[in-house]
């Protein structure tokens, strides 16, 4: 499904990430892990293409994207979330899940400024298919709220249905937990599930180790820019290195 | 006069504009480094100096050195006044916001320019007679030499005052990093209100020495203005010699194309300049490329 | 529903606009109100790009001038059909800034804004020195009236219908515009161009189309003004009133078709009242700039509501939440 292939990031002297290889089985929920600074989210950004890695490639259903900018992937079926949530502040909630649908409708400006009938039916089926995506992240009753004025929690759900609006095949969250109260948190963990279900591949990276070792069917250890370990929850709970380079440390 | 001695010619003046550029662009760029404010009022403050020295000397009657002390005073006045009732009260400063209050300001302090002084054109005494002094085939005004030594000794001095003294070694924090800077201590709006201050300065000893040169009036500034800007972008935006040789080279580029080519056009000269380094460079002749992150 | 309350604020719009000069018996004022139309659609245009994309232009004036000098070229000089002109004005200046657009939009902020000033004034220079052609400082004359089916627009009260028709049907596009995908991506671009490109959107090539699509406008406003005046000269395209678009647009409102509209008739109106000061109309222009950015970035269309209903919390002695 997704294939991380050697991947070296230099920013300066600075090695960030040194040959990371490892691999995304369709249907699964992958965690990254590592303490930080290990160069979890500089990952992220070079699968998604806002940075473009100094090595290596990155595969998507066999195809090379490692080259492709961030605009690029969304129709490819890949897309993300952000640690620090970057939502539309100044649209509605229910906008900003339509624009989830940008790459799955292509009226030209012409058709938009002339209100061509085609526009019409496409403007129609946007709107509703975002409401099923509000529904299907338990948001709904939030549809005409401004999302800058929306508490945290509220956002990141907002941000993950925007994101399936996209239908992906595969989706990247970055600590999608941080800044979750405990039930949030739950609630979290349940939706990843429900995405899973959909067929959606989900990647990752997360500090709350509850929540990972809970939802996660594998587990890449990064640290120091170098993979660590790979395998289960459970192997990884039970592998010596991991345990001291990381776990050991709280 | 053969083509080799016109072109001597040009490059002389070339050289004494393009220091002129050269300090109004260090002010940009001494405020954007600071700040990371493109200070669209700069021209004005330029203008300022040149219609300062000429209130103080003719409507006071002070004498010409006091005179441009004074002008360069008001003017460094005037750039505070501006930072602290305009810019500084701004509670969520985004770029845009910072450009239109800077236009805005720009255009105030012309308009009250003209209210003040009117739409005439002035002209400011050379500072020594104005005998012209043969080099070689060209000849040079004494106000060619004045402005070579006086913008001289301003970028120099600035050059020391960043390189040795506290305040100075502080700006230069704030430049690299704002809010690690503040957080050893350094007073960060103290630092922003003293880079309006000195590029106030800069500007304004400009907008005087060219001015028996060139004329002043109300509205020199907008062209001044953007030709320091264009000589700080193609330095990179630094506060040193990148700047300074960007002005040099912009004043000498201009002088010899209204020469040789179109006098006309001569003002588009520094447009297409800038537009081109914008495009090509946009991290300036001299400065070295830089890793955006997101 | 939302929709037919927009079509009802529109048409409103739409008749008062057509009665308006039935009211006007001085002439005068249906010149200025003339104006108010030109300004508007050349607000707009800003608008789109200024508002909803988040990029600032300080060249418009330059495609405004462009457009006027095209048509006025080719019909006064080369005695071409003014319709054929102002499309062919219309599309070459689309195409130009089509094609300076990728470079310029590249860039962000301050740069962005000296690129397009540095453009608009490149332009500006040209008007001046290519005199065979532009007739250089002293302007162009002679520039035919437009026709239709025989009338021909050589009145205010003919050109005001003319300007107007245009003017309403770049704002009832411009309105549909930004109320569909498009305009959504637009915004979004402005709040988090990371995150729009994540969702797909190429920023970069819709910010292009966006400033083509404001400049063509301008352009075809620059062409109306053309045919409208039968004179132009450089001096009404310079930075200045590329400085005098940006205030419309502040002051009316970012990001508000009906801001636009505003912003315009203010700020041409407010010349005519400030007649007294003569040229020193330009101290209010900046000040406008300075209060309105400190103390009302959302323009007059969301500031006044908002100040409105503070003020009337307060009245009533209750505590009314910032907006």
């Amino acid at each position: 499904m997704l294939e991380i292939r050697n991947i070296t990031q230099r920013f300066g002297g600075i090695t960030a990430l040194e040959e990371i290889s490892f691999r995304v089985a369709k249907g699964e929920i992958t965690g990254v892990i590592g303490p930080n600074g290990a160069g979890k989210t500089t990952l992220f950004n070079i699968v998604t293409g806002l940075y473009t890695q100094t090595a290596g490639s990155v595969i998507l259903e066999g195809i090379d994207i490692s080259r492709l900018p961030a605009e690029r992937l969304a129709s490819r079926g890949l897309v993300r979330t952000f640690q620090n949530i970057e939502l539309f502040g100044t649209m509605t909630v229910l906008e900003n899940v339509m624009l989830g649908l940008h790459t799955r409708s292509n009226s030209g400006i012409l058709a938009c400024m002339g209100k061509m009938p085609w526009h019409v039916r496409e403007e129609t089926r946007i709107r509703s298919e975002s409401l099923e995506w509000l529904e299907f992240c338990g948001i709904s009753d939030l549809a005409e709220q401004t999302a800058a004025n929306l508490p945290f929690g509220k956002g990141r759900f907002l941000e993950i249905a925007r994101a399936m609006a996209v239908k992906p095949v595969i989706m990247l969250m970055d600590e999608p937990a941080a800044g979750l109260n405990n039930r949030e948190t739950s609630e979290l963990a349940e939706l990843i599930r429900k995405i899973r279900s959909t067929g959606v591949t989900v990647v990752l990276v997360e500090h709350d180790m509850e929540l990972v070792m809970d939802i996660c069917d594998r587990i890449v250890v990064l640290n120091l820019g170098k993979k660590l370990a790979e395998g289960t929850p459970r192997e990884i709970q039970e592998n010596p290195a991991v345990i001291a380079a990381y776990l050991g440390e709280g | 006069m053969d083509l080799a001695d016109q072109i001597a010619q040009y490059m002389v003046s070339g050289l004494s504009t393009g220091a002129i550029y050269a300090l109004i662009g260090i002010g940009f760029a001494i405020i954007y480094n600071s700040t990371e404010i493109i200070n669209f009022a700069q021209g004005e403050l330029v203008m300022l100096g040149g219609m300062f020295t000429l209130f103080f000397l003719e409507t006071m009657k002070l004498p010409l050195p006091l005179s441009i002390l004074l002008a360069v005073l008001a003017t460094i006045a005037s750039g505070v006044l501006f930072e602290r009732l305009t810019i500084r009260p701004l509670k969520a400063p985004t770029p845009l916001s910072l450009i239109i209050i800077t236009i805005g300001g720009s255009i105030l302090i012309r308009g009250i320019a003209m209210l003040v002084w009117g739409k005439d054109t002035h002209a400011l005494p050379a500072f020594s007679g104005s005998e012209p002094i043969a080099v070689g085939s060209a000849t040079i005004l004494p106000q060619h030499l004045w402005i070579f030594a006086l913008t001289g000794i301003a970028i120099v001095s600035n050059k020391l005052f960043f390189q040795y003294t506290i305040t100075g070694k502080a700006m230069r924090a704030c430049a690299v990093n704002r809010r690690a800077a503040g957080l050893v201590g350094i007073d960060v709006r103290r630092m922003v209100l003293f880079s309006f201050a000195i590029s106030g300065g800069l500007g304004s000893l400009a907008g005087i020495i060219v001015a028996p040169l060139t004329m002043t009036s109300y509205d020199v500034g907008i062209m001044l203005g953007l030709k320091g800007f264009c000589a700080a972008i193609i330095g990179g935006l630094s506060g040193g010699i990148g700047t300074v040789l960007g002005g040099l080279l912009l004043g000498t580029l201009e002088s010899l194309g209204a020469g040789l080519i179109s006098s006309g056009y001569k003002d588009a000269i520094a447009f297409v300049i800038l537009l081109l380094i914008l495009f090509i460079r946009p991290q300036g002749l001299f400065g070295r490329a830089q890793t955006e992150r997101v | 529903m939302a929709v037919n309350r927009e079509i009802i604020k529109f048409l409103a719009m739409v008749v008062v606009i057509l009665v308006a000069p039935l009211l006007v018996h001085e002439g005068y004022l249906i010149n200025v109100m003339v104006f108010i139309g030109i300004h508007t659609m050349l607000a707009l245009a800003l608008n789109l790009l200024l508002g909803y994309a988040g990029q600032i232009s300080l060249g418009q004036a330059g495609f405004f001038g462009l457009g006027a000098y095209i048509s006025g070229i080719l019909t006064a000089t080369h005695g071409i059909n003014p319709w054929a002109a102002m499309a062919a004005a219309a599309l070459f200046v689309t195409f130009l800034a089509f094609i300076v657009g990728f470079p310029i939009l590249k860039l962000k902020g301050h740069y962005l804004a000296m690129a397009t000033l540095g453009l608009g004034i490149i332009i500006y220079i040209v008007f001046n020195e290519a005199v065979e052609q532009t007739g250089g400082p002293s302007g162009l004359s002679g520039i035919p009236n437009l026709q239709v089916a025989g009338i021909v627009f050589d009145t205010d009260l003919k050109n005001y219908y003319l300007i107007w028709a245009f003017t309403l049907a770049a704002m009832g596009l411009a309105l549909n515009l930004v109320h569909s995908r498009i305009g959504r991506a637009l915004r979004a671009i402005h709040d988090s161009e990371v995150a729009a490109r994540v969702m797909g959107v190429n920023a970069r090539l819709l910010k292009v189309q966006i400033f083509a699509l404001s400049a063509g406008l301008s352009a075809i406003a620059g062409s109306l003004y053309a045919h409208t005046m039968t004179f132009i000269a450089p001096a009404s395209f310079g930075f200045n009133f590329s400085v005098e678009l940006v205030t419309m647009v502040i002051i009316g409102g970012l990001a508000s078709i009906y801001g636009s509209l505003l912003g315009a008739a203010l700020l041409t109106l407010l010349p005519e009242m400030l007649r007294a000061f003569q040229d020193y109309d330009i101290i209010v222009y900046g000040l406008l700039l300075i209060v309105m950015t400190m103390f009302m970035p959302g323009g007059l269309v969301k500031g006044v509501p908002s100040a409105l209903s503070r003020i009337r919390g307060k009245l009533q002695g209750r505590p009314v939440p910032h907006a």
